[in-house]
């Protein structure tokens, strides 16, 4: 593995980590961007780089590329779009609903929130 | 026999199609989704038979010989797992088609099933981990769907949650395949049971414990849980129901897969026996302190996956077999409880316990169907419960493990207390609300389940012996990598 790949993977996987933590559902969801563009390097890094997958009349059985992680890594890409677009879809819905796309804490948190201050929890 | 495997997986996708073909006409969907999951069932009881006759049966896909190709492959333990799953599918398929067909009804449902059981199938019967990334996928992504056919503020709030975790587990899935393939150069999991034995030690450990975390957050063990109690009840009975059975349960079995077959040790092993006397206990604690029924029996479901943990932990044949028990008998009882749970919702409008009551004197056959699920769950004899964490017990005290054993009878009688919690406030006492009457289709498909969970009981010994064979298996991979790899 290249270590300038490696550091790059690291630094998207440190920002979206920090993404996550936030409120915003539509920040969230970059922040899962983010890491599954960190995770599919990785996988990238984890085969053997050459010339090309196959082999060919230029590129000899000792020059090709790992086809696997190629092909691992589209996989992955493909599910994490579709994933996306449905809490895209989510974080829609919630604005239309609330107004905001911030996520909410637990019916049981709120409950023990309102039982502390003293107002009445509201469950759903 | 190999054709079994991808016909297990390929027609309900082909039924999930078909279903979405159909559209409005509700009968053809219904017809179409019966047969695509009865397929499974059929197939998984035919492969139970199978691999305790002749061994594990395998499938190389395309002709491809493994490593190389894709394989599919099933032992004695990934047989009895999917049997059970698929027979519990069917059950809740059964009591969907009475629920759904007047208060919810969702087109798309049929459909959306299908694809659950096909991605439940994959995820036990591929012998690929990167199969097995994409049968999770299958199986979440059709879980994410079914748990917002209304998408009012409560579900929205409770899947956005649910599905920013499982995404997040599944980049840390796709981090554990990476590092596995640079590592070995192979996804495959007989293989990669051969080539993991090179690796530094260390690295090894390292590897483990990563897939430890990764399938210990889709198998909600501590302290990786806090995601299932809030998620799964604000979904429709069936759907809550089949998901507290099994997709909890499949997180289960890959744990206990990758850790027998790629990381094998020798003895106990005290770091799991801690997550699993610790998962029971919070997940009880959790559950006694909630009021409203699908929540107790949501953090319920964290509690028991202890116990399966606990029979991993042990490491030993009998501590294996005796996982494997619970892992059958539970899937059965847990979807029984979440199904005598929707009766109760359905007939009060309600399932917060301070409103419900009297249901004993309006329709005692439904306290009759509580009865022996909730019993079992406790492990109270004779039922199902009992003979599972007898078995488990048993192999803790012969190995000297007091305190697991201690605190899973402590788990024990607080799981009774929080069953008589529910019992007393929905059967006991005054009437409570009103609802609608539950369906003939919803109360027979829990008598089926309720007939089934019995059934482990009363074939316990036939059934703890197959067990037992199959853990004798998991915990001697050569038979498994010498099926799959060839002898070549």
């Amino acid at each position: 593995m290249s270590l300038i790949g490696l550091v790059v993977a690291a630094t998207l996987f440190g920002i979206g980590t920090y993404l996550i933590q936030q409120r915003l559902l539509t920040r969230i969801i970059i922040g899962l961007g983010l890491i599954s563009h960190g995770v599919n390097l990785l996988i990238i890094l984890s085969g053997r780089r050459g010339l090309a997958p196959v082999v060919t009349s230029s590129v000899g059985p000792d020059g090709i590329a790992d086809p696997l992680p190629q092909a691992m890594v589209l996989t992955a890409i493909v599910i994490a779009f579709g994933v996306t677009a449905f809490l895209l879809a989510l974080a829609l819905r919630s604005f239309i609903l609330t107004g905001s796309d911030a996520v909410e804490d637990d019916v049981e948190d709120r409950r023990i929130a309102g039982a502390e201050t003293g107002a009445t929890g509201e469950g759903s | 026999m190999s054709w079994i495997l991808p016909a297990a997986i390929g027609i309900p996708l082909l039924g999930a199609g078909m279903a979405a073909l159909f559209g409005r006409r509700l009968w053809p969907q219904r017809i179409v989704a019966l047969i695509g999951v009865g397929s499974v069932l059929a197939a998984s009881i035919a492969l139970i038979f199978e691999t305790d006759r002749s061994g594990p049966v395998v499938a190389q896909l395309g002709g491809w010989s493994a490593p190389a190709g894709i394989t599919l492959a099933a032992d004695r333990f990934s047989a009895i797992v999917l049997a059970v799953s698929a027979a519990m599918l069917f059950a809740v398929l059964v009591y969907a088609m009475a629920q759904l067909g007047r208060d919810a009804l969702d087109w798309w449902f049929h459909a959306k099933y299908q694809v659950l059981a096909a991605g439940v199938a994959i995820s036990m019967l591929t012998g690929d981990l990167f199969n097995l990334f994409v049968g999770f996928e299958v199986m979440l992504v059709a879980s994410y769907v079914l748990l917002t056919p209304k998408t009012g503020p409560g579900e929205v709030r409770a899947t956005m949650s649910y599905v920013v975790i499982n995404l997040l587990a599944s980049a840390l899935f796709l981090v554990v395949i990476a590092f596995t393939y640079g590592l070995t150069g192979t996804m495959n999991l007989a293989d990669l049971a051969v080539r993991l034995g090179d690796v530094d030690e260390t690295i090894r450990t390292a590897l483990g414990l990563l897939m430890l975390v990764v399938f210990g957050i889709k198998a909600a063990l501590f302290p990786l849980f806090m995601w299932l109690p809030d998620s799964y009840p604000t979904a429709p009975t069936p759907v809550t129901a089949i998901f507290a059975g099994l997709l909890t349960k499949v997180g289960v079995f890959v744990i206990i897969r990758t850790q027998t077959l790629l990381f094998p040790q020798e003895g106990p092993s005290t770091l799991i026996l801690t997550v699993a006397g610790l998962t029971m206990f919070v997940g009880v604690l959790g559950a006694i302190a909630q009021n409203d029924v699908k929540r107790i029996l949501s953090f319920h479901i964290v509690s028991q996956i202890g116990y399966m943990i606990m029979g991993l932990g042990f490491l030993s044949v009998a501590g294996l077999g005796a996982a494997i028990l619970y892992i059958s008998h539970h899937i059965i009882v847990k979807t029984g409880l979440f199904l005598v749970g929707g009766i109760v919702e359905s007939e009060h409008g309600t399932g917060a316990l301070d409103r419900t009551g009297g249901l004993l004197h309006r329709r005692p056959v439904i306290a009759v169907l509580f009865l022996p699920l909730a019993l079992s769950l406790a492990g109270i004899p004779p039922f199902s419960g009992f003979v599972a964490k007898l078995a488990l017990v048993q192999e803790g005290v012969a190995l000297g493990r007091g305190v697991i054993v201690a605190v899973s009878l402590a788990v024990s009688v607080l799981t009774f207390y929080s069953m008589t919690k529910i019992w007393s406030a929905a059967f006991w006492g005054s009437p409570g609300e009103e609802g609608r009457p539950a369906g003939r289709g919803m109360v027979l498909a829990t008598v089926g389940v309720v007939v089934l969970s019995l059934g482990v009981a009363f074939f316990a010994q036939p059934i703890a012996d197959l067990s037992i064979r199959a853990a004798a298996e998991l915990l001697d991979p050569t038979v498994y990598i010498g099926a799959v790899l060839g002898d070549a």
